[in-house]
């Protein structure tokens, strides 16, 4: 293997299965129906995993959840909108944990 | 894009040569498919559309079009073959004349056309660009005409924006189909109650396939109601089938491989047995008959006698062996495609 990342390898997704069937079937069980049409339409839930897989930076959810939102009907700027709701939430909790800081900056303070 | 594929001389254009790229990506034949389904070999149900291309000029050059049309394009149907076909459709029985192109506006004798067929009492239905009412003046008065004639019209939108319409219909297609779609509205067309039918197309602006037809329909309605104060009836969700400029496409932008793999992990076979070949008859501009117009532009004849106008033989026809090939798969994934939407 030469790369980390193969594109390759996400259509072997459901061969995880391979080395432990039972939690493999539960999980795309359980996966399957998560991204089921429900209280969220299968639309909002695509704009979801989108931002969701910008957050935790997995390369194959960002291709795969790309091409569900197209698939969706969502255009560029939607998708966009998702990404800066992900890059928000991140600045923001990087930031909120200032005030954490500034507890204890002020503590340790005269 | 502005010129047409035969205008830049470009081997696509060789029906052999698309055939032969359909068929060498090594995936699973679509008879083989079919077969499964117990839908082989394909035969037609009954003659219920009757969609004639009455010419490959196009005032537009769009990067997906099957039918490779364009303003360099000079195939157009003589007033002498569409007396043909007002023969054969009134010996086949079809109750829907599908008026297709190319903008089969630009044809001249498209009005007298319209003029006749109104006449055999059918429902008629015009595949209008929109941007055509407004490139020039002497078609500005298109929506009273079709109105006079109670045509339904069917356009294609590819987005509520004009990034997306533009890139797949040419720059500044989009801001001009709004002005057609106002000139629509204001005689009526997509009104409700009018009796005026204006129904809307889209179909991906990529190597993707098309979202659910009911959710997008909805947004589609929101967004031009809020955006531009249009409305509309219908949308139908289309998939883009691997022919001419949209395989074209598919083999410059290096998507061809994946899209056809795409197509074939969707076959859906409920959507299979409802194609819309099994009910169609498509007629080129020169009077062939055709299984549907994505066989004509693959110039794959019907399957028995009666390939011309000038023999039409109904029952023939309606015994034929659909010719199909690896485009189908265009037709049969997901929730399916035809000129009226989805199909499953
Ligand atoms: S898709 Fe329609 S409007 Fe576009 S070039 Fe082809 S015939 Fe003309
Ligand atoms: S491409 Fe034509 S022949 Fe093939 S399934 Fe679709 S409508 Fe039928």
């Amino acid at each position: 293997m030469k790369t980390y990342y193969d594109p390759e390898d996400l259509k072997k997704f459901g061969k995880i299965s391979e080395f432990q069937p039972e939690l493999g079937k539960k999980f795309f069980d359980y996966y399957g129906h998560v991204f089921k049409e429900g209280a969220l339409t299968a639309r909002e839930k695509a704009l979801i995993a989108v931002a969701v897989a910008h957050a935790v930076q997995c390369p194959y959810c960002i291709d795969a959840y790309t091409v569900d939102c197209m698939e969706k009907g969502c255009d560029e700027e939607q998708i966009m909108e998702s990404v800066h709701v992900a890059a928000a939430i991140r600045g923001g909790a990087s930031l909120v944990h200032g005030v954490q800081m500034m507890n204890k900056y002020k503590e340790l303070s005269m | 894009m502005t010129k047409s594929l035969k205008a830049l001389g470009h081997e696509l254009t060789e029906s052999e040569k698309q055939l032969k790229l359909l068929t060498q990506a090594g995936l699973t034949p679509f008879h083989q498919k079919l077969d499964d389904s117990g839908l082989f070999p394909l035969q037609p149900t009954q003659m219920d559309i009757f969609q004639i291309n009455v010419g490959k000029m196009c005032n537009q050059v769009c990067k997906h079009c099957h039918v490779d049309a364009g303003p360099d394009r000079k195939e157009i149907m003589t007033r002498e073959t569409m007396s043909l076909c007002l023969e054969a459709i009134q010996k086949s029985g079809a109750h829907t004349v599908d008026l297709t192109g190319g903008a089969p506006e630009m044809n001249p004798d498209f009005r007298w056309f319209v003029e006749e067929l109104s006449l055999l009492g059918k429902k008629i239905i015009v595949r209008c660009n929109l941007t055509i009412i407004v490139a020039n003046k002497k078609y500005h008065d298109l929506p009273e005409f079709f109105k006079k004639h109670q045509i339904e019209v069917v356009s294609s939108l590819p987005y509520f924006s004009a990034v997306k319409t533009d890139s797949q219909r040419g720059e500044g297609v989009f801001e001009r189909s709004i002005r057609a779609l106002k000139m629509l509205n204001e005689v009526g067309y997509g009104v409700a109650n009018s009796g005026l039918i204006l129904n809307l197309v889209y179909n991906p602006s990529g190597a993707f396939l098309p979202p659910s037809q009911e959710e997008l329909e909805l947004e589609f309605k929101r967004k031009l109601k809020d955006r531009y104060d249009i409305v509309f009836n219908q949308l139908f969700a289309i998939t883009n089938l691997p022919v001419s400029r949209y395989l074209h496409y598919l083999v410059n932008s290096g998507n061809y491989e994946g899209y056809m793999e795409k197509l074939v992990e969707a076959y859906n076979p409920m959507a299979a047995a409802n194609v819309m070949c099994r009910n169609t008859i498509s007629v080129s501009w020169d009077g062939y008959l055709y299984d549907c117009d994505f066989n004509q532009m693959l110039d794959l004849k019907v399957a028995c006698k009666s390939t011309h106008l000038s023999d039409f033989n109904n029952e023939d026809l309606l015994n034929r062996n659909i010719i199909i090939n690896q485009h189908c798969y265009g037709c049969t994934a997901g929730a399916g495609s035809s000129c009226g939407g989805t199909t499953a």
